[in-house]
């Protein structure tokens, strides 16, 4: 079996369910309002993704015209807020998984606070963050930081001890400082872990943000699908879950490019 | 030629849950500088325990080493270590593998490379610089981490079993590459290993070490005009005296492992 005839089979799948939801409806026997045909659902997207006001050359470019149309927007606003969480909750977990991998004592000192807090799933801190944070971006990025702040704090911190011992004897042998060895050995060792954690971490994120723009926000993909709800427009709803699929799937996509530059030394696990 | 590497009195134990073991018992050792020393002896007869003492990996419970008149007690580049693992950062390239150590030394970027080129040119590694570890056979890893450890420039070479995990044929071209590298440089090698055929190939001295506690049972000078022949007559009577020090001590190993397995 080729891949390429293995691909085409995976289209098939797809296009064969699309064929099967278009009958479904045709034959009446869902009520489109519940379900709503693909063809009704591209149109709708189509809808969504056109810019809303005819091009004006006078006073617009043509690309910020191109990108005027709802789901850009809705799709720019919850990128914005995954990334900025994404970072911050990145950036506090990188220094203390290091840290907590590194030190028995750093270890033992942090790791029942963040047994206790682990567990807390990031939708639990909704009140606590708009009482903290009130509505907008802020409460939105704050969900989306813890989100993605537990994948890479513990992946991190399994990284740093899963360091072959063999490496840090070799680097001491070639004379290595203790932060020489940290940098140059630790951290590159480690970053296969570091980076499954920030792809769970990113996911997790996307998650979060849809939930989070239900509750706090008024724009985005989320906050789109719940309002959609509202004025009954399941085809919209569809429209907006898929787009949600889609950049999902670019997010990864571009996660995995990086792993594989950053990785490109990396096979397996072995020495 | 003055002394080089000084092993008096050396104990080391372990702790275990099953009581204390005892790797090594009164070791007691002197190495000419430019002298080529192997270890040899059946596995936890304490011969890497040894070694790892000297790079100061793990220091002894007793006793002093002491090289260049200096007590050793961390590792450092002047006792350069080749590990049977190779030891190879798969992140690194080969080139950079090899100029790690004088990064480290705060060489210049341009100095680094001359030497890394002229390094790996010396172990026929010159058209692999820009590949990774894991493009690599064996043998050619052992060549990178060997360039590495000379890279350094350290006098002394410590090497656990660096061929062990090579196939017969590499090893013995690794061999030969050794003692080139060895009678061109004019390093002091310790060289463990449990291959007695190597040891009669490579050493000036032979130091047989018995199963635990780990002493030195018997020192061989071996006086044999190199390139060795392993055909000849002196080489195999020297071969049958060593296998027969050898096997008592494998004998014993084999009996305390099938007891500590029956007492289990």
């Amino acid at each position: 079996m080729t891949e390429g005839s293995q691909r085409f089979k995976g289209v098939l799948l797809i296009l064969g369910i699309l064929a099967l939801w278009e009958g479904v409806g045709l034959l009446g026997w869902v009520n489109a309002k519940v379900l709503p045909p693909p063809h009704a659902v591209a149109i709708k997207w189509w809808e969504y993704l056109a810019p809303q006001q005819p091009y004006d050359a006078e006073s617009d470019s043509r690309l910020s015209w191109l990108l005027s149309g709802e789901l850009i927007q809705d799709a720019m606003g919850s990128l914005y807020r995954v990334l900025a969480g994404f970072v911050v909750g990145t950036l506090l977990a990188l220094p203390i998984g290091l840290m907590m991998g590194a030190s028995r004592q750093i270890y033992q000192l942090c790791n029942p606070l963040l047994q206790i807090l682990r567990p807390i799933p990031p939708i639990a801190y909704i009140p606590l963050s708009i009482l903290w944070f009130g509505l907008g971006n802020p409460p939105a990025i704050f969900l989306i930081a813890i989100g993605a702040f537990f994948p890479v704090l513990m992946n991190t911190i399994a990284g740093v001890r899963a360091v072959d011992g063999i490496f840090l004897r070799a680097a001491r042998n070639l004379g290595a400082s203790q932060t020489t060895i940290f940098m140059r050995v630790i951290l590159p060792a480690s970053t296969p872990y570091i980076l499954t954690g920030m792809r769970i971490g990113i996911g997790t994120a996307f998650i979060v943000v849809i939930v989070a723009e239900m509750i706090a926000v008024n724009n985005g993909l989320g906050f789109r699908i719940l309002e959609a709800r509202e004025y009954f427009w399941s085809d919209k709803i569809i429209a907006g879950m898929l787009s949600i699929g889609l950049i999902g799937l670019a997010i990864d996509q571009a996660m995995s490019l990086l792993n594989n530059h950053l990785l490109r030394w990396h096979r397996g696990l072995e020495h | 030629m003055d002394t080089n590497i000084v092993i008096s009195g050396v104990d080391k134990t372990f702790p275990t849950p099953h009581g204390a073991v005892v790797a090594l018992q009164d070791i007691h050792l002197e190495i000419k500088k430019g002298e080529f020393v192997c270890l040899l002896g059946p596995s936890g007869c304490g011969k890497s325990t040894l070694l790892n003492a000297v790079a100061g990996f793990s220091l002894p419970t007793q006793g002093v080493i002491k090289v260049n008149g200096q007590a050793v007690t961390q590792p450092g580049p002047d006792r350069g270590m080749v590990f049977q693992e190779y030891a190879l950062f798969p992140w690194m390239t080969v080139a950079q593998n090899v100029g790690f150590g004088l990064e480290i030394k705060g060489l210049a970027k341009a100095d680094v490379r001359n030497r890394v080129n002229a390094l790996l040119k010396l172990l026929k590694l010159f058209e692999f610089g820009e590949r990774f570890p894991r493009d690599l056979s064996g043998g050619m890893r052992q060549r990178v981490a060997i360039a590495r450890i000379l890279a350094l420039d350290s006098p002394i070479l410590l090497m656990d079993e660096p061929f062990g995990a090579l196939d017969a044929l590499t090893r013995r071209s690794l061999q030969d590459e050794l003692l080139r590298i060895w009678s061109e440089l004019g390093k002091t090698v310790l060289f463990v290993t449990h291959s007695i055929e190597e040891s009669i190939f490579l050493a000036d001295r032979i130091v047989v070490m018995t199963y635990r506690p780990g002493t030195i049972k018997r020192d061989i000078r071996v006086t044999l005009p190199r390139p060795r022949d392993s055909a000849s007559p002196e080489f195999n009577a020297l071969k049958r005296e060593l296998s027969e020090l050898v096997s008592s001590e494998q004998a014993r190993h084999e009996d305390a492992e099938r007891r500590a397995l029956t007492t289990d």
